[in-house]
C-alpha cells in the first residue's frame, strides 16, 4: 500500500469519540509533563538529548566520585556537601537553563505553536505556569538525583543508624537549596527566553544576564566594607542564591552579617517578579 | 438550530480600528464558507469564537456557550486549524497530535488511539513517525487539520486551509474538509479570500468585508447564477455584443473582454456559435474565477436574492 504525499484517503469511516474528555487540570498536567520531556530533549531527535543529559550526567560522576571518595577515605569535600553542592557547581546548572529555557519558550515562539495550545481548554496563565513549573522540575531534578546518589553511598557507608540519620539531616537541606536555586533560575532564564524566538539569542542572553552580574557583585565584595560587602550579593542572581543559602544552612566564608532575611525577600521578589512579567508577556504574545 | 449566532458583534482595537461592525448571522451545521478579503475581519471572528478575544459589544454564541465567559468548554468541543505555519519541526506528527489531544483532555491511550486514526484520515498513516520538518506543504496541512480533528470535536473552525498548496493539493484538501463535513459528521466554517474554492464544498457562505456581513446564505441559491464567461476577441467586439444582446445575453464590459453570465450549459454554446457566425477572430474564451467582490458587491447581479440585514452598508469600507 503506498500513499504518496499529495495522498489517498482511505475510506474506513470515521469513529466519534465517546471516551473521556478529561478538564483543563488535566490539559495543563499533560502539558507540564511534556515539558518535562522537552528540558531532557525527549520525544524528539538525539541531538536534543546531548546537551541535557551531558550535564546531568557531569553531575551524576561528580556526585558519585564524592561518595565514593567519602566511603572510602572517610574524608569530606566541604565545597560539594549536599547544600553546597548547587552553589558550587552553579556554572553547570546555569548552561543547563540556558539551554532548557529557550526549548520551552522560544522554541514554541519560533515555531508558532502557541496558537494550537490557546485554541484548547487551557488559558494563557496555566501555560506559563506548566512551563515554568517543568523548567523547575528539569533542574530540580538534575540536582536531587545526584544528592540521593551521594545519600545512598554515604548511608551504605555509615553503618549506624546515626549515621543514616546524619546523612539524612545532611541531605534535607541539599534539596531545599536545590530547590531554591532550581525556582529562581528558571524563573529568571524562562522570562529571558520568553522575550526571543531564537533559541540561540535566548540562550546566549540568559548567560549574558548571570554573567553580567557576577563582577559587580565581586568588586562590591572586595572593595567594600561592612554592610556594602554585606549585601554585594544582592547585585547578582547567584549572589543572592548564595547569600540565602548561607542564611539558611550557615557553612559557607560568605558574609552576609545579619542581612539574611534582605536575601531571601530578593530572591521571593526575583522569582515573584519573572512569573507575573511572564504572564503578562504571554497575555500580549499574538496567538 | 443554529452552531454559530452572532448578534450585532461587535470589536474594535483601541478607537480607531474596528475589525467587526454589528455582524448579525447565523451558521447553520454542515459546511460554511467564511469569505472576506485579507483583512476582513474572518481571523477576528474565528478568534471570538474561540473566545481568544472579548468582543466589545454584541452576542455571541457558539454550540450554545458563550465563549467569552465559558471559553474553556467552547474550546473542548472546537478544533482550530490556523492559517499560519504553527508546528514545531523536531517531532513526529504521531508524538504531536497525540501531544494535542491530550491538551484536549484525552486519556493518555485514548490521544494516541485517536491520533492514528484522524492521521490516517487525512493520509498520512504511513509517514506518521516522520519528524514533522521533513514534510512537504501539504502534508504539513494535513497535520494541521488532524491536530484540530484529534479530540473529535462539534465544530471544526480551518482557517484558509488551502494556503500554499498547488492545485492537485488544493483539491485533495477540499475532498478532504467535504469528507469531514458530510461523512464524518462535524460541522465546518472554512475560512478563505477564494470564493470559487469555498463554493465547490460549503452548503452555506457568509461573505463578510471591512467586519461587516456582506451576504449570508445558502450557496445553491447564490452561486446558481454567479459564473461569469468572458470573451475576447481580437476585433468586432461591439458587433458581438450587440450579436449577443439580440439574442437576450445579458453583456458586461470589462477592458477589452465581453462578460456574460453564464445562465445554464446552453450558454456556452451560443456565445460559441455567434462568433463562428459572426467569423471573428476569437482570442480568449474563460470562465472567470469568481473573487468575492463579483459577486457580492454588485447588487444589481442578485436582486432576486434577498439579502439580509446589513448588506448594504458592507460597501462602505475598503480595505
Amino acid at each position: 500500500m503506498s500513499e504518496s504525499a499529495t495522498g489517498t484517503i482511505h475510506d474506513i469511516g470515521y469513529q466519534r469519540y465517546t471516551g473521556a474528555r478529561l478538564g483543563r487540570s488535566y490539559s495543563v498536567r499533560s502539558l507540564y509533563a511534556y515539558s518535562l520531556r522537552t528540558v531532557f530533549g525527549l520525544g524528539r531527535g538525539p541531538k536534543s538529548k546531548i546537551f541535557p543529559f551531558s550535564l546531568a550526567g557531569i553531575l551524576l560522576v561528580i556526585a558519585v566520585v564524592v561518595a565514593a571518595v567519602k566511603a572510602r577515605f572517610n574524608v569530606a569535600i566541604p565545597p560539594l556537601d549536599y547544600a553546597n553542592f548547587p552553589g558550587t557547581l552553579s556554572f553547570l546548572l546555569m548552561l543547563f537553563v540556558a539551554t532548557a529555557a529557550p526549548e520551552l519558550a522560544s522554541r514554541d515562539l519560533r515555531n508558532k505553536v502557541l496558537p494550537l495550545y490557546f485554541s484548547r481548554p487551557i488559558g494563557r496563565d496555566d501555560y506559563v505556569l506548566a512551563k515554568l513549573a517543568a523548567l523547575v522540575t528539569g533542574v530540580f531534578l538534575i540536582l536531587a538525583v545526584p544528592e540521593l546518589v551521594m545519600f545512598l553511598g554515604g548511608a551504605f557507608s555509615a553503618g549506624s543508624a546515626s549515621g543514616i540519620w546524619g546523612q539524612f539531616t545532611d541531605l534535607v537541606p541539599g534539596l531545599v537549596v536545590s530547590a531554591i536555586f532550581a525556582l529562581v533560575l528558571s524563573a529568571v532564564a524562562l522570562l529571558v527566553s520568553s522575550l526571543s524566538s531564537r533559541r540561540a539569542i535566548a540562550a546566549g542572553a540568559v548567560v549574558a544576564l548571570f554573567l553580567v552580574t557576577e563582577p559587580i557583585n565581586g568588586v562590591l565584595a572586595a572593595i567594600g566594607t561592612g554592610a556594602t560587602r554585606e549585601l554585594a550579593g544582592l547585585t547578582s542572581i547567584t549572589g543572592i542564591l548564595e547569600g540565602l543559602r548561607t542564611w539558611l544552612f550557615a557553612g559557607s566564608e560568605l558574609d552576609i552579617g545579619s542581612y539574611g532575611p534582605a536575601y531571601a525577600a530578593a530572591a521571593v521578589v526575583l522569582v515573584g517578579l519573572c512569573t507575573a512579567l511572564l504572564i503578562v508577556r504571554y497575555r500580549k504574545v499574538a496567538s | 438550530m443554529a452552531i454559530i449566532t452572532t448578534q450585532a458583534l461587535t470589536k474594535r482595537y483601541g478607537t480607531a480600528v474596528t475589525a467587526l461592525a454589528d455582524l448579525t448571522v447565523q451558521i447553520e451545521p454542515g459546511i460554511t464558507g467564511l469569505v472576506g478579503a485579507n483583512g476582513a475581519g474572518k481571523s477576528t471572528l474565528i478568534k471570538t469564537m474561540l473566545g481568544l478575544l472579548a468582543p466589545t459589544g454584541g452576542q455571541l454564541r457558539v454550540l450554545g456557550l458563550d465563549p467569552t465567559r465559558q471559553g474553556e468548554q467552547v474550546r473542548a468541543r472546537v478544533g482550530y486549524m490556523p492559517e499560519n505555519d504553527s508546528l514545531p519541526p523536531d517531532v513526529s506528527a504521531a508524538e504531536f497530535v497525540t501531544h494535542m489531544g491530550r491538551m484536549s483532555g484525552l486519556p493518555r491511550a485514548a490521544a494516541r488511539e485517536r491520533a492514528s486514526e484522524v492521521l490516517r484520515h487525512v493520509g498520512l498513516y504511513e509517514e506518521r513517525y516522520r519528524q514533522i520538518g521533513g514534510y512537504s506543504t501539504g502534508m504539513k496541512q494535513r497535520v494541521k487539520l488532524a491536530q484540530s480533528l484529534v479530540h473529535d470535536p462539534d465544530l471544526l473552525l480551518l482557517d484558509e486551509p488551502t494556503n500554499g498548496l498547488d492545485p492537485a493539493g488544493r483539491d485533495a484538501m477540499l475532498d478532504l474538509v467535504h469528507r469531514i463535513g458530510t461523512e464524518f459528521g462535524i460541522s465546518v466554517v472554512v475560512c478563505s479570500h477564494l470564493l470559487g474554492e469555498v463554493e465547490q464544498i460549503a452548503d452555506g457562505l457568509v461573505a463578510i468585508e471591512a467586519g461587516r456581513l456582506l451576504r449570508a446564505d445558502r450557496v445553491s441559491s447564490m452561486t446558481a447564477r454567479t459564473a461569469v464567461l468572458a470573451v475576447e476577441v481580437d476585433e468586432g467586439a461591439d458587433e458581438l455584443a450587440a450579436a449577443l444582446s439580440a439574442r437576450g445575453v445579458r453583456i458586461g464590459r470589462d477592458g477589452a473582454a465581453l462578460m456574460t453570465p453564464v445562465e445554464s450549459p446552453a450558454t456556452y454554446d451560443l456565445v460559441r456559435d455567434v462568433i463562428v457566425d459572426l467569423g471573428l477572430p476569437l482570442h480568449r474564451l474563460e470562465e472567470r474565477r469568481h473573487r468575492v467582490a463579483e459577486l457580492f458587491g454588485s447588487p444589481a447581479a442578485h436582486a432576486a436574492a434577498p439579502a439580509p440585514a446589513g448588506a448594504d452598508e458592507g460597501r462602505s469600507g475598503d480595505e
